[in-house]
């Protein structure tokens, strides 16, 4: 029995999980974002990733050169995370998180909504221009496209830890997420602070979008990527981003290793709901995540 | 002595019973003469479920503070469970079914409450969702639920009571009323009762809560199987009396999602709560339908029906978290406090 173990179909399917699970930490990147500098766990995350992925497609479709729809759908997401900022955030300061939270839950069916109704409800394709051939490295075969993602979220982390630590803007990030009180007495400007954030989220939620819009074709089901980022920011912890990387890389891995060779005696179909568990089993040994923060709230 | 009369004209106040009775009599003797069906069928049988499912997520997360995201999984259960006692054991009466699919509810509650006792807040929201994507898999994986029907689909058995059928919309109505109105009672004293004031102490402080000698674990625990079996059992009307199918689809994350929006819309911490946030959920698409089509004709289709419902009813959740945290119901509270103080200055 373990002789016939086929060792390279075992790498394959770990490879494809773990760069699946990249695609995974891209989406939960953004939560973490929001949570670490303003205390919400937003659900909205996955409509925005809708909202920035149908507008981009949208644009494009409509002969618009792709250099140029970036930069517009960009624009438009940080003019969104203001208006979230000044009609939603700004009123329920110092109200208990889990209100935030339902806020959020609110503001991700009006986005979702909007974004269907400006832009129509059919599947559009995307192209990102990178072509999906497998790539043979060492004897295994691995998707180029997958590959790209990986790379392209890398960068993301990096440029995100790079501007948190060495901008002034990041500084009073880390400021805000320390203590928001203590920010507010040392003179910093919290509203303008949320808004950067939330812009933030929203260029982590384009550029998550579009790759899982050059995957899936965008439409509504690309806003239910949300759900598969939960268990990993449970496992990772809301506010640490090393832990979205690594909790998107052990759900991923784990989720296609179980699907492939257990999933058989399940009957199949247990993707969606076995990171779940992964994750609770985890929580209940370490309830603070891999790399969050103790905090007594969670125990 | 003389007796020394108030300044105050204060309007007589009647005992707090007395509206429920008189809602009651209202529900059972004049409701039935004077609805028509499509009152019974589109509006009160959906709005009796939801109300009651609202009930039980409010005794989860309005008493005891423990946000659930999988109502709908315990809908689900409850349906399919009735649907399988009512199948699979002989002789069984159809209010058996129902009370022991209520059980399989609540068993389920404690398995995917169990998280609870390590985790709080967004930590264990998220691992509740674990018991939607669980239950809705298990339901359409395995086909002895459905009863090998090829389509997952299946017709709920006909109500009836000790022989007598209940097939009409009324007799379903008066059906989905009973059980509503027992369970409520039931909820309400429970909610006032020690258990209650216990659920309230560990929503507002936990550790305080422990250290006054309240058992915190068994009272969670306590709470998620009260919870579910409320709402398996509302599933069950839900299955049987107004949809008069079975299936996993119905009871979604969105379905989840419209029981926590009833209770934050209604008012949390609140019976009567439920019931205000139901009938809004279950009113407002109906509204909103007749004056898109009235206002924009035939562009109104069910799809931009469809969007700009999920638009309006987010804008809601939105306001009233901001404007009115406490509900419909403090507003009306309110609103009844002042016409009563306009009456009596008059």
């Amino acid at each position: 029995m373990i002789a016939d173990f086929d060792y390279q179909f075992f790498i394959e399917v770990l490879v494809g999980g773990l760069l699946s699970g990249v695609m995974y930490s891209l989406v939960a990147i953004g939560f973490v974002l929001i949570y670490k500098t303003s205390g919400v766990l937003n659900f909205a995350q996955g409509a925005m990733l809708l909202f920035a992925a149908l507008t981009f497609v949208s644009l494009v479709e409509r002969g618009i050169p792709f250099a140029l729809a970036l930069v517009i759908t960009f624009a438009i997401m940080v003019a969104m995370g203001v208006a979230i900022e000044r009609t939603v955030l700004r009123p329920l300061t110092n109200k208990p998180p889990i209100t935030l939270f339902m806020a959020t839950l609110g503001l991700s069916y009006i986005i979702e909504g909007a974004a269907q109704l400006i832009w129509g409800t059919q599947v559009h394709g995307l192209d990102l221009g990178i072509e999906d051939v497998p790539l043979e490295i060492g004897g295994v075969l691995i998707s180029q496209f997958d590959i790209f993602a990986a790379v392209v979220a890398a960068g993301m982390v990096l440029l995100l830890s790079l501007f948190f630590r060495y901008t002034r803007i990041g500084l009073s990030f880390r400021a805000v997420a320390d203590d928001q009180f203590a920010a507010l007495a040392v003179g910093l400007r919290l509203p303008l602070i949320w808004a950067t954030v939330w812009a933030a989220a929203g260029l982590v939620a384009l550029v998550a979008g579009l790759l899982w819009g050059a995957r899936l074709g965008v439409q509504f089901s690309l806003s239910l990527v949300v759900l598969k980022a939960l268990p990993v920011l449970v496992l990772g912890g809301f506010d640490s981003i090393l832990g979205a990387i690594v909790g998107g890389l052990l759900i991923g891995a784990s989720e296609k290793l179980a699907e492939v060779y257990i999933g058989d005696y399940f009957g199949g179909g247990i993707e969606s709901w076995f990171a779940y568990v992964v994750a609770l089993v985890f929580l209940l040994i370490r309830p603070s995540g891999l790399f969050g923060q103790k905090l007594v709230e969670r125990i | 002595m003389t007796a020394i009369t108030s300044d105050f004209f204060s309007a007589p106040v009647l005992p707090k019973w007395v509206a429920p009775v008189l809602l009651l009599a209202f529900a059972y003797g004049v409701v039935p003469l004077i609805g028509s069906s499509y009152l019974f069928e589109a509006i009160l049988l959906p709005f009796l479920a939801l109300s009651l499912a609202g009930v039980g997520l409010n005794i989860l997360t309005g008493y005891a503070g423990q946000v659930s995201l999988g109502s709908a999984a315990f809908m689900a259960a409850g349906a399919f469970a009735a649907y399988n006692f009512d199948l699979r054991v002989e002789g069984l009466p159809l209010i058996g079914s129902i009370f022991l699919a209520g059980i399989v509810a609540a068993a389920i509650g404690i398995v995917f409450g169990l998280p609870s006792l390590r985790l709080k807040g967004f930590y264990l929201a998220v691992s509740t969702l674990a018991a939607q994507f669980f239950v809705q898999w298990a339901l359409t994986k395995f086909s002895w639920f459905s009863n090998n029907s090829a389509s997952g689909v299946i017709d709920a058995p006909r109500l009836s009571i000790s022989g007598f059928a209940l097939d009409g919309a009324i007799g379903r109505y008066l059906f989905a009323l009973t059980i509503v109105t027992v369970l409520t009672f039931l909820a309400h004293r429970l909610v006032t009762s020690q258990t209650g004031r216990n659920f309230i102490a560990i929503r507002d402080n936990e550790t305080a809560a422990r250290i006054i000698g309240i058992p915190v674990l068994k009272t969670k625990l306590l709470a998620f199987a009260i919870s579910s079996f409320i709402i398996g059992v509302a599933g069950v009307i839900w299955a049987f009396a107004y949809l008069r199918t079975v299936e996993p689809d119905g009871f979604d994350l969105d379905r989840s999602f419209q029981i926590l929006f009833i209770i934050i819309i209604g008012g949390l911490a609140s019976i009567r709560g439920a019931f205000f946030g139901a009938a809004l959920i279950v009113v407002f698409p109906l509204g909103l339908s007749r004056l898109g089509g009235f206002l924009l004709g035939d562009l109104f289709d069910s799809g931009v029906l469809d969007m700009s419902q999920r638009i309006v009813l987010g804008a809601l959740i939105i306001l009233f978290l901001i404007l009115e945290p406490d509900g419909l119901v403090a507003l009306w509270d309110r609103i009844r406090r002042r016409l009563l103080f306009a009456w009596q200055s008059t």
